[in-house]
Protein backbone atom coordinates (compact mmCIF):
# COMPACT_ATOMS: atom_id res chain seq x y z
CA UNK A 1 0.00 0.00 0.00
CA UNK A 2 1.13 3.53 -0.72
CA UNK A 3 2.23 5.11 2.58
CA UNK A 4 0.19 8.03 3.86
CA UNK A 5 1.43 11.00 1.87
CA UNK A 6 2.60 14.39 3.04
CA UNK A 7 0.50 17.35 1.99
CA UNK A 8 -0.15 16.88 -1.72
CA UNK A 9 -0.10 19.69 -4.24
CA UNK A 10 -3.21 19.39 -6.41
CA UNK A 11 -2.52 22.61 -8.36
CA UNK A 12 0.11 25.33 -7.97
CA UNK A 13 0.09 26.48 -4.31
CA UNK A 14 -3.07 24.53 -3.59
CA UNK A 15 -2.69 21.47 -1.38
CA UNK A 16 -4.63 18.56 -0.05
CA UNK A 17 -4.09 18.50 3.72
CA UNK A 18 -6.76 16.00 4.74
CA UNK A 19 -6.64 12.75 6.67
CA UNK A 20 -6.99 9.08 5.80
CA UNK A 21 -9.22 6.78 7.81
CA UNK A 22 -8.55 3.35 6.29
CA UNK A 23 -9.93 1.38 9.25
CA UNK A 24 -13.46 2.78 9.10
CA UNK A 25 -16.14 0.27 8.05
CA UNK A 26 -19.41 1.90 9.11
CA UNK A 27 -20.09 5.56 8.56
CA UNK A 28 -22.91 7.21 10.54
CA UNK A 29 -24.38 3.73 11.18
CA UNK A 30 -26.16 3.59 7.84
CA UNK A 31 -23.23 3.57 5.43
CA UNK A 32 -20.74 0.83 4.81
CA UNK A 33 -17.33 1.27 3.31
CA UNK A 34 -15.05 -1.51 2.16
CA UNK A 35 -11.78 0.32 2.66
CA UNK A 36 -12.42 3.32 4.87
CA UNK A 37 -12.75 6.94 3.90
CA UNK A 38 -10.81 10.17 3.72
CA UNK A 39 -11.62 13.53 5.25
CA UNK A 40 -10.35 15.94 2.65
CA UNK A 41 -9.27 19.40 3.65
CA UNK A 42 -7.38 21.83 1.46
CA UNK A 43 -5.07 24.81 1.66
CA UNK A 44 -5.14 27.58 -0.95
CA UNK A 45 -2.28 30.08 -0.95
CA UNK A 46 -2.65 33.53 -2.49
CA UNK A 47 -0.28 36.51 -2.45
CA UNK A 48 -2.24 38.20 0.29
CA UNK A 49 -3.52 35.33 2.36
CA UNK A 50 -3.92 31.62 2.93
CA UNK A 51 -7.26 29.84 3.06
CA UNK A 52 -8.05 26.53 4.71
CA UNK A 53 -11.04 24.78 3.19
CA UNK A 54 -12.77 22.39 5.60
CA UNK A 55 -11.15 20.40 8.39
CA UNK A 56 -11.38 16.75 9.43
CA UNK A 57 -12.98 14.50 12.03
CA UNK A 58 -11.68 15.33 15.48
CA UNK A 59 -10.03 11.92 15.91
CA UNK A 60 -7.88 12.67 12.86
CA UNK A 61 -6.96 16.24 13.75
CA UNK A 62 -3.29 15.49 14.44
CA UNK A 63 -2.78 14.16 10.92
CA UNK A 64 -4.50 17.22 9.48
CA UNK A 65 -2.41 19.70 11.47
CA UNK A 66 0.79 17.89 10.51
CA UNK A 67 -0.01 18.31 6.82
CA UNK A 68 -1.25 21.84 7.31
CA UNK A 69 2.04 22.81 8.95
CA UNK A 70 3.94 21.48 5.93
CA UNK A 71 2.37 24.15 3.74
CA UNK A 72 1.58 27.12 5.95
CA UNK A 73 2.24 28.86 9.27
CA UNK A 74 -0.80 29.47 11.42
CA UNK A 75 -0.29 33.23 11.42
CA UNK A 76 -0.48 33.27 7.62
CA UNK A 77 -3.98 31.83 7.58
CA UNK A 78 -6.39 34.63 6.74
CA UNK A 79 -9.42 32.60 5.81
CA UNK A 80 -11.20 29.44 6.89
CA UNK A 81 -14.07 28.11 4.81
CA UNK A 82 -16.37 25.40 6.03
CA UNK A 83 -18.52 24.01 3.25
CA UNK A 84 -20.45 21.80 5.65
CA UNK A 85 -20.47 21.61 9.44
CA UNK A 86 -21.02 17.94 10.05
CA UNK A 87 -18.48 16.68 12.62
CA UNK A 88 -16.48 14.75 10.01
CA UNK A 89 -15.52 18.14 8.54
CA UNK A 90 -15.74 20.51 11.47
CA UNK A 91 -14.09 18.30 14.08
CA UNK A 92 -10.78 20.14 14.00
CA UNK A 93 -12.31 23.60 13.54
CA UNK A 94 -12.30 24.76 17.18
CA UNK A 95 -8.61 23.86 17.49
CA UNK A 96 -7.77 25.46 14.15
CA UNK A 97 -9.49 28.66 15.27
CA UNK A 98 -7.45 28.61 18.47
CA UNK A 99 -4.23 28.24 16.52
CA UNK A 100 -5.15 30.83 13.89
CA UNK A 101 -7.26 33.34 15.83
CA UNK A 102 -6.83 36.04 13.19
CA UNK A 103 -8.45 33.94 10.46
CA UNK A 104 -11.92 34.88 9.26
CA UNK A 105 -14.44 32.07 9.07
CA UNK A 106 -16.81 31.85 6.09
CA UNK A 107 -19.93 29.70 6.27
CA UNK A 108 -23.42 29.58 4.78
CA UNK A 109 -26.35 31.22 6.57
CA UNK A 110 -27.83 27.88 7.51
CA UNK A 111 -24.58 26.82 9.12
CA UNK A 112 -24.82 29.40 11.92
CA UNK A 113 -26.93 27.34 14.25
CA UNK A 114 -24.74 24.33 13.85
CA UNK A 115 -21.64 26.39 14.35
CA UNK A 116 -22.99 27.76 17.60
CA UNK A 117 -23.79 24.27 18.81
CA UNK A 118 -20.33 23.13 17.84
CA UNK A 119 -18.17 25.94 19.09
CA UNK A 120 -19.54 27.08 22.42
CA UNK A 121 -18.13 30.52 22.31
CA UNK A 122 -20.40 33.54 22.39
CA UNK A 123 -17.76 35.80 20.89
CA UNK A 124 -17.56 33.68 17.82
CA UNK A 125 -16.89 35.71 14.69
CA UNK A 126 -17.93 34.48 11.31
CA UNK A 127 -19.04 35.76 7.93
CA UNK A 128 -22.09 34.52 6.12
CA UNK A 129 -21.68 33.94 2.41
CA UNK A 130 -24.06 33.10 -0.41
CA UNK A 131 -23.87 32.44 -4.14
CA UNK A 132 -21.73 35.03 -5.86
CA UNK A 133 -19.81 36.22 -2.79
CA UNK A 134 -16.04 36.13 -3.09
CA UNK A 135 -12.95 36.34 -0.95
CA UNK A 136 -9.75 37.70 -2.47
CA UNK A 137 -6.56 35.98 -1.36
CA UNK A 138 -4.36 37.91 -3.81
CA UNK A 139 -4.19 36.18 -7.18
CA UNK A 140 -6.58 33.56 -5.86
CA UNK A 141 -10.29 34.26 -5.56
CA UNK A 142 -12.66 32.05 -3.65
CA UNK A 143 -16.20 32.14 -4.99
CA UNK A 144 -19.07 30.62 -3.05
CA UNK A 145 -22.09 28.70 -4.26
CA UNK A 146 -25.06 27.98 -2.01
CA UNK A 147 -26.02 24.38 -2.56
CA UNK A 148 -28.31 23.72 0.40
CA UNK A 149 -29.53 20.28 1.43
CA UNK A 150 -26.70 18.36 -0.14
CA UNK A 151 -27.14 16.68 2.28
CA UNK A 152 -27.60 19.16 5.16
CA UNK A 153 -29.25 22.57 5.16
CA UNK A 154 -25.85 24.22 5.46
CA UNK A 155 -23.96 22.74 2.52
CA UNK A 156 -22.14 24.99 0.05
CA UNK A 157 -19.38 24.71 -2.56
CA UNK A 158 -16.32 26.92 -2.99
CA UNK A 159 -14.52 27.59 -6.26
CA UNK A 160 -10.95 28.81 -6.75
CA UNK A 161 -11.63 30.93 -9.81
CA UNK A 162 -8.11 31.19 -11.19
CA UNK A 163 -7.56 27.45 -10.94
CA UNK A 164 -11.05 26.16 -11.74
CA UNK A 165 -10.99 23.98 -8.66
CA UNK A 166 -14.31 23.28 -7.00
CA UNK A 167 -14.26 22.32 -3.33
CA UNK A 168 -17.59 20.57 -3.28
CA UNK A 169 -17.99 19.28 0.28
CA UNK A 170 -19.84 15.98 0.49
CA UNK A 171 -21.21 16.47 -3.02
CA UNK A 172 -19.35 14.30 -5.56
CA UNK A 173 -17.65 12.60 -2.64
CA UNK A 174 -17.59 8.98 -1.59
CA UNK A 175 -16.26 6.81 1.18
CA UNK A 176 -13.16 5.33 -0.37
CA UNK A 177 -9.73 5.47 1.14
CA UNK A 178 -6.75 5.34 -1.15
CA UNK A 179 -3.53 7.21 -0.46
CA UNK A 180 -3.01 7.72 -4.18
CA UNK A 181 -5.75 10.38 -3.83
CA UNK A 182 -6.54 11.18 -7.47
CA UNK A 183 -9.31 9.53 -9.46
CA UNK A 184 -6.92 8.54 -12.24
CA UNK A 185 -4.61 6.77 -9.79
CA UNK A 186 -6.75 5.17 -7.07
CA UNK A 187 -8.42 1.76 -7.32
CA UNK A 188 -11.80 1.32 -8.95
CA UNK A 189 -14.09 3.43 -6.77
CA UNK A 190 -17.10 3.72 -9.07
CA UNK A 191 -19.33 1.62 -6.81
CA UNK A 192 -18.49 3.82 -3.83
CA UNK A 193 -19.41 6.93 -5.77
CA UNK A 194 -22.77 5.45 -6.75
CA UNK A 195 -23.42 4.08 -3.28
CA UNK A 196 -22.69 7.42 -1.68
CA UNK A 197 -25.06 9.18 -4.03
CA UNK A 198 -27.81 6.61 -3.44
CA UNK A 199 -27.60 6.87 0.33
CA UNK A 200 -26.66 10.46 0.97
CA UNK A 201 -27.79 12.62 -1.92
CA UNK A 202 -30.76 10.75 -3.32
CA UNK A 203 -33.33 11.97 -0.77
CA UNK A 204 -32.46 15.51 -1.91
CA UNK A 205 -32.84 14.95 -5.61
CA UNK A 206 -34.53 18.28 -6.28
CA UNK A 207 -31.74 20.10 -4.50
CA UNK A 208 -29.19 18.15 -6.52
CA UNK A 209 -30.82 19.43 -9.69
CA UNK A 210 -30.80 23.00 -8.39
CA UNK A 211 -27.14 22.74 -7.47
CA UNK A 212 -26.29 21.34 -10.90
CA UNK A 213 -27.88 24.39 -12.50
CA UNK A 214 -25.35 26.48 -10.58
CA UNK A 215 -22.33 24.27 -11.12
CA UNK A 216 -22.74 23.01 -14.68
CA UNK A 217 -21.94 26.35 -16.33
CA UNK A 218 -18.56 26.50 -14.56
CA UNK A 219 -15.30 25.59 -16.20
CA UNK A 220 -13.96 22.90 -13.94
CA UNK A 221 -10.52 21.40 -13.95
CA UNK A 222 -10.67 19.67 -10.62
CA UNK A 223 -13.51 18.71 -8.35
CA UNK A 224 -12.12 18.33 -4.85
CA UNK A 225 -14.77 16.77 -2.61
CA UNK A 226 -14.60 16.31 1.15
CA UNK A 227 -14.43 12.50 0.96
CA UNK A 228 -12.75 10.09 -1.39
CA UNK A 229 -10.79 10.64 -4.58
CA UNK A 230 -10.01 14.08 -5.98
CA UNK A 231 -11.63 14.21 -9.42
CA UNK A 232 -9.14 15.68 -11.86
CA UNK A 233 -9.61 13.27 -14.75
CA UNK A 234 -12.86 14.05 -16.61
CA UNK A 235 -14.39 16.06 -13.75
CA UNK A 236 -17.46 16.91 -15.82
CA UNK A 237 -18.43 13.27 -16.09
CA UNK A 238 -19.24 13.33 -12.38
CA UNK A 239 -21.62 16.23 -12.86
CA UNK A 240 -23.21 14.36 -15.72
CA UNK A 241 -23.60 11.27 -13.59
CA UNK A 242 -25.32 13.31 -10.86
CA UNK A 243 -27.58 14.80 -13.51
CA UNK A 244 -28.54 11.34 -14.74
CA UNK A 245 -29.13 10.00 -11.27
CA UNK A 246 -31.25 12.94 -10.19
CA UNK A 247 -33.44 13.27 -13.27
CA UNK A 248 -36.91 11.76 -12.91
CA UNK A 249 -37.79 9.47 -15.78
CA UNK A 250 -41.41 8.55 -15.28
CA UNK A 251 -42.71 11.76 -16.76
CA UNK A 252 -41.03 11.05 -20.06
CA UNK A 253 -43.61 8.31 -20.34
CA UNK A 254 -46.75 9.68 -18.80
CA UNK A 255 -46.46 13.40 -19.43
CA UNK A 256 -45.58 16.09 -16.98
CA UNK A 257 -49.14 16.75 -15.81
CA UNK A 258 -50.16 13.17 -15.16
CA UNK A 259 -50.09 12.08 -11.54
CA UNK A 260 -48.99 8.65 -10.50
CA UNK A 261 -50.86 6.74 -7.80
CA UNK A 262 -49.47 3.43 -6.56
CA UNK A 263 -51.72 1.00 -4.74
CA UNK A 264 -49.83 -1.65 -2.77
CA UNK A 265 -51.56 -4.47 -1.01
CA UNK A 266 -51.02 -7.81 0.56
CA UNK A 267 -53.83 -10.21 1.20
CA UNK A 268 -54.16 -13.64 2.77
CA UNK A 269 -57.75 -14.52 1.74
CA UNK A 270 -58.26 -12.13 -1.11
CA UNK A 271 -60.25 -9.64 0.97
CA UNK A 272 -57.71 -6.86 1.09
CA UNK A 273 -56.97 -7.62 -2.57
CA UNK A 274 -60.58 -6.88 -3.49
CA UNK A 275 -60.45 -3.66 -1.55
CA UNK A 276 -57.24 -2.70 -3.38
CA UNK A 277 -58.94 -3.32 -6.70
CA UNK A 278 -61.81 -1.08 -5.65
CA UNK A 279 -59.41 1.70 -4.59
CA UNK A 280 -57.67 1.44 -7.94
CA UNK A 281 -60.97 1.38 -9.86
CA UNK A 282 -62.18 4.48 -8.05
CA UNK A 283 -58.96 6.33 -8.77
CA UNK A 284 -59.10 5.30 -12.42
CA UNK A 285 -62.27 7.31 -12.92
CA UNK A 286 -60.32 10.54 -12.50
CA UNK A 287 -58.62 11.81 -15.63
CA UNK A 288 -54.95 12.71 -15.33
CA UNK A 289 -54.03 10.00 -12.84
CA UNK A 290 -52.13 6.88 -13.72
CA UNK A 291 -52.96 4.10 -11.28
CA UNK A 292 -50.71 1.09 -10.68
CA UNK A 293 -51.65 -1.89 -8.54
CA UNK A 294 -49.01 -4.10 -6.92
CA UNK A 295 -49.16 -7.20 -4.75
CA UNK A 296 -46.47 -6.94 -2.08
CA UNK A 297 -46.39 -10.71 -1.81
CA UNK A 298 -44.14 -10.56 -4.83
CA UNK A 299 -42.09 -7.68 -3.44
CA UNK A 300 -38.75 -9.42 -2.91
CA UNK A 301 -36.24 -7.37 -4.80
CA UNK A 302 -38.68 -5.45 -6.95
CA UNK A 303 -37.74 -1.80 -7.27
CA UNK A 304 -40.77 -0.48 -5.41
CA UNK A 305 -38.64 2.19 -3.74
CA UNK A 306 -37.73 3.54 -7.18
CA UNK A 307 -41.39 3.60 -8.20
CA UNK A 308 -42.40 5.33 -4.99
CA UNK A 309 -39.74 7.98 -5.51
CA UNK A 310 -41.51 9.19 -8.63
CA UNK A 311 -45.09 8.62 -7.51
CA UNK A 312 -47.41 11.34 -6.24
CA UNK A 313 -49.71 9.18 -4.15
CA UNK A 314 -49.39 5.91 -2.26
CA UNK A 315 -52.10 3.67 -0.87
CA UNK A 316 -51.27 0.68 1.30
CA UNK A 317 -53.60 -2.23 1.94
CA UNK A 318 -52.80 -4.63 4.73
CA UNK A 319 -54.79 -7.11 6.76
CA UNK A 320 -54.49 -6.76 10.52
CA UNK A 321 -52.85 -9.84 11.96
CA UNK A 322 -52.26 -10.02 15.70
CA UNK A 323 -52.98 -6.34 15.98
CA UNK A 324 -50.43 -5.24 13.42
CA UNK A 325 -49.95 -4.64 9.73
CA UNK A 326 -47.95 -7.41 8.09
CA UNK A 327 -44.21 -7.49 7.61
CA UNK A 328 -43.95 -6.84 3.85
CA UNK A 329 -45.77 -3.54 4.40
CA UNK A 330 -43.42 -2.51 7.20
CA UNK A 331 -40.43 -3.66 5.19
CA UNK A 332 -41.39 -1.37 2.36
CA UNK A 333 -42.28 1.51 4.68
CA UNK A 334 -38.93 1.23 6.41
CA UNK A 335 -36.91 1.42 3.20
CA UNK A 336 -38.05 4.87 2.20
CA UNK A 337 -35.40 6.85 4.04
CA UNK A 338 -33.25 7.02 0.92
CA UNK A 339 -35.84 8.90 -1.11
CA UNK A 340 -37.95 11.97 -0.63
CA UNK A 341 -41.55 11.12 0.23
CA UNK A 342 -42.53 14.30 2.04
CA UNK A 343 -45.74 15.85 0.75
CA UNK A 344 -46.81 12.87 -1.28
CA UNK A 345 -50.35 11.75 -0.54
CA UNK A 346 -50.89 8.60 1.50
CA UNK A 347 -53.78 6.35 2.42
CA UNK A 348 -54.41 2.98 4.03
CA UNK A 349 -57.04 0.29 3.90
CA UNK A 350 -57.48 -3.36 4.75
CA UNK A 351 -59.53 -6.21 6.02
CA UNK A 352 -59.35 -7.57 9.55
CA UNK A 353 -60.53 -10.43 11.73
CA UNK A 354 -61.49 -9.00 15.09
CA UNK A 355 -59.65 -5.66 15.23
CA UNK A 356 -58.29 -3.44 12.50
CA UNK A 357 -55.33 -1.60 13.99
CA UNK A 358 -53.20 -1.92 10.88
CA UNK A 359 -54.91 0.97 9.12
CA UNK A 360 -54.20 3.43 11.91
CA UNK A 361 -50.66 2.23 12.28
CA UNK A 362 -49.92 2.61 8.60
CA UNK A 363 -51.48 6.06 8.54
CA UNK A 364 -49.36 7.11 11.51
CA UNK A 365 -46.25 5.83 9.81
CA UNK A 366 -47.15 7.71 6.63
CA UNK A 367 -47.61 10.91 8.62
CA UNK A 368 -44.33 10.21 10.34
CA UNK A 369 -42.73 10.05 6.91
CA UNK A 370 -44.31 13.47 6.28
CA UNK A 371 -46.84 12.36 3.76
CA UNK A 372 -50.21 14.02 3.76
CA UNK A 373 -53.00 11.67 4.74
CA UNK A 374 -56.07 13.66 3.81
CA UNK A 375 -58.62 10.86 3.69
CA UNK A 376 -59.53 8.49 6.45
CA UNK A 377 -58.69 4.88 5.62
CA UNK A 378 -61.22 2.12 5.07
CA UNK A 379 -61.46 -1.02 7.17
CA UNK A 380 -63.60 -4.06 6.47
CA UNK A 381 -64.34 -6.92 8.81
CA UNK A 382 -63.28 -10.09 6.97
CA UNK A 383 -65.09 -10.13 3.64
CA UNK A 384 -65.77 -6.58 2.51
CA UNK A 385 -69.44 -5.82 1.93
CA UNK A 386 -70.66 -3.99 -1.14
CA UNK A 387 -70.88 -0.87 0.99
CA UNK A 388 -67.29 -1.21 2.18
CA UNK A 389 -66.04 -1.79 -1.35
CA UNK A 390 -67.95 1.31 -2.32
CA UNK A 391 -66.05 3.23 0.37
CA UNK A 392 -62.77 1.88 -1.01
CA UNK A 393 -63.83 3.04 -4.45
CA UNK A 394 -64.52 6.48 -2.97
CA UNK A 395 -61.21 6.49 -1.18
CA UNK A 396 -59.42 5.88 -4.48
CA UNK A 397 -61.50 8.50 -6.22
CA UNK A 398 -60.92 11.14 -3.57
CA UNK A 399 -57.21 10.42 -3.45
CA UNK A 400 -57.03 10.87 -7.20
CA UNK A 401 -58.99 14.10 -6.91
CA UNK A 402 -56.54 15.36 -4.34
CA UNK A 403 -53.70 14.46 -6.68
CA UNK A 404 -55.15 16.45 -9.53
CA UNK A 405 -56.00 19.34 -7.25
CA UNK A 406 -59.70 18.81 -7.88
CA UNK A 407 -60.78 18.58 -4.32
CA UNK A 408 -64.11 19.21 -2.82
CA UNK A 409 -63.33 21.77 -0.18
CA UNK A 410 -64.81 20.87 3.15
CA UNK A 411 -65.29 22.34 6.57
CA UNK A 412 -65.04 20.44 9.78
CA UNK A 413 -64.96 21.41 13.44
CA UNK A 414 -62.23 20.56 15.85
CA UNK A 415 -64.63 18.48 17.94
CA UNK A 416 -65.65 16.45 14.89
CA UNK A 417 -61.98 15.88 14.14
CA UNK A 418 -61.39 14.65 17.66
CA UNK A 419 -64.46 12.42 17.54
CA UNK A 420 -63.26 10.95 14.23
CA UNK A 421 -59.98 10.13 15.82
CA UNK A 422 -61.68 8.42 18.76
CA UNK A 423 -63.84 6.20 16.59
CA UNK A 424 -60.84 5.46 14.46
CA UNK A 425 -58.60 4.37 17.29
CA UNK B 1 -66.52 30.61 23.07
CA UNK B 2 -64.97 32.63 20.23
CA UNK B 3 -64.12 30.56 17.18
CA UNK B 4 -61.57 30.75 14.43
CA UNK B 5 -61.63 29.19 10.97
CA UNK B 6 -58.33 27.78 9.82
CA UNK B 7 -58.09 26.80 6.17
CA UNK B 8 -55.36 24.48 4.97
CA UNK B 9 -55.02 25.56 1.38
CA UNK B 10 -53.38 22.51 -0.22
CA UNK B 11 -55.49 20.10 1.76
CA UNK B 12 -58.70 21.93 0.97
CA UNK B 13 -60.00 21.67 4.52
CA UNK B 14 -61.26 24.39 6.82
CA UNK B 15 -61.34 23.61 10.52
CA UNK B 16 -63.42 25.54 13.00
CA UNK B 17 -61.57 25.71 16.29
CA UNK B 18 -61.87 27.42 19.65
CA UNK B 19 -59.83 30.62 19.86
CA UNK B 20 -56.45 30.02 21.43
CA UNK B 21 -55.80 26.69 19.71
CA UNK B 22 -52.25 26.15 18.55
CA UNK B 23 -51.77 25.44 14.87
CA UNK B 24 -49.79 22.31 15.59
CA UNK B 25 -52.83 20.70 17.21
CA UNK B 26 -55.03 21.38 14.20
CA UNK B 27 -52.55 20.52 11.49
CA UNK B 28 -51.70 17.18 13.00
CA UNK B 29 -55.34 16.21 13.38
CA UNK B 30 -56.28 17.00 9.79
CA UNK B 31 -53.11 15.50 8.29
CA UNK B 32 -51.80 18.71 6.75
CA UNK B 33 -48.28 18.68 5.38
CA UNK B 34 -46.57 20.66 8.12
CA UNK B 35 -43.74 18.75 9.71
CA UNK B 36 -42.46 19.10 13.22
CA UNK B 37 -39.12 18.58 14.85
CA UNK B 38 -38.58 19.81 18.39
CA UNK B 39 -42.19 21.03 18.90
CA UNK B 40 -40.77 23.66 21.20
CA UNK B 41 -40.02 26.52 18.89
CA UNK B 42 -36.32 25.91 18.57
CA UNK B 43 -35.50 24.01 15.40
CA UNK B 44 -37.48 25.86 12.74
CA UNK B 45 -38.71 22.65 11.10
CA UNK B 46 -42.34 23.71 11.30
CA UNK B 47 -42.06 27.00 9.43
CA UNK B 48 -45.27 27.57 7.48
CA UNK B 49 -46.60 30.33 5.31
CA UNK B 50 -49.70 32.27 6.31
CA UNK B 51 -51.56 33.21 3.13
CA UNK B 52 -54.03 35.43 4.90
CA UNK B 53 -55.20 36.31 8.37
CA UNK B 54 -51.89 37.02 10.05
CA UNK B 55 -53.72 39.63 12.13
CA UNK B 56 -55.76 36.78 13.59
CA UNK B 57 -52.71 35.00 14.93
CA UNK B 58 -50.92 35.44 18.25
CA UNK B 59 -47.92 37.78 18.25
CA UNK B 60 -44.52 36.25 17.65
CA UNK B 61 -42.71 35.60 20.90
CA UNK B 62 -39.09 36.70 21.21
CA UNK B 63 -37.96 33.11 20.76
CA UNK B 64 -40.15 32.50 17.72
CA UNK B 65 -38.96 35.72 16.17
CA UNK B 66 -35.35 34.72 16.70
CA UNK B 67 -35.78 31.26 15.20
CA UNK B 68 -37.68 32.66 12.21
CA UNK B 69 -34.93 35.18 11.56
CA UNK B 70 -32.21 32.60 11.85
CA UNK B 71 -34.00 30.56 9.24
CA UNK B 72 -34.42 33.58 7.01
CA UNK B 73 -38.17 33.26 7.10
CA UNK B 74 -40.32 35.98 5.58
CA UNK B 75 -42.86 38.22 7.26
CA UNK B 76 -45.72 35.88 6.43
CA UNK B 77 -44.00 32.87 7.94
CA UNK B 78 -44.68 31.46 11.38
CA UNK B 79 -43.69 28.49 13.47
CA UNK B 80 -46.68 26.19 13.49
CA UNK B 81 -45.70 24.74 16.86
CA UNK B 82 -45.83 28.19 18.45
CA UNK B 83 -48.48 30.23 16.68
CA UNK B 84 -51.98 30.30 18.12
CA UNK B 85 -55.16 31.31 16.36
CA UNK B 86 -57.07 34.12 18.02
CA UNK B 87 -60.28 34.26 15.97
CA UNK B 88 -61.58 35.10 12.50
CA UNK B 89 -60.28 33.49 9.31
CA UNK B 90 -56.78 32.25 8.69
CA UNK B 91 -55.44 30.51 5.61
CA UNK B 92 -52.18 28.60 5.69
CA UNK B 93 -50.28 27.13 2.79
CA UNK B 94 -50.30 23.45 3.70
S1 LIG C 1 -41.10 22.09 15.53
FE1 LIG C 1 -39.16 22.95 16.05
S2 LIG C 1 -39.64 25.03 15.86
FE2 LIG C 1 -41.57 24.17 15.60
FE1 LIG D 1 -22.06 15.25 5.60
FE1 LIG E 1 -19.03 14.23 5.14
Amino acid sequence: MTPAPDAVEIAPSTHWIGALDPALRDFDIILKTANGTTYNAYCVRGDAGVAIIDTVKESHAAEFFTRLEQVTRYDEISTIVLNHLEPDHSGALPELMRRAPQAKLYISAKAQLMLKALVRNSELNFNIVKTGDTVDLGGRTLRFFSTPFLHWPDTQCTLVEEQNILFSGDVFGCHFCDARLFNDRVGDFRFSFEYYYQHIMRPFREHVLEALELLEPLTLKIIAPAHGPILREAPRSYLQRYRQLATPLLHNEIGADTKSLLVFYISSYGNTARMAQAVADGAETIAGVRVSLYDLQAAGDLPFVDLIEEADGLAFGSPTINGDAVKPVWDLLSSLAVIKVRDKLGAAFGSYGWSGEAINMIEDRLRGLKLRVPIKGVRAKLIPTEEELERCYDLGKQLAQHLTGNIERKTISMSELLAQEQSHA
Amino acid sequence: MPKANVTFEKLGVTVTVPAGTRLIEISEKVGASITYGCREGECGTCIMRIISGMENMSERSVLEDKVLQENMAGRSDRLACQAQVLGGDITVKA
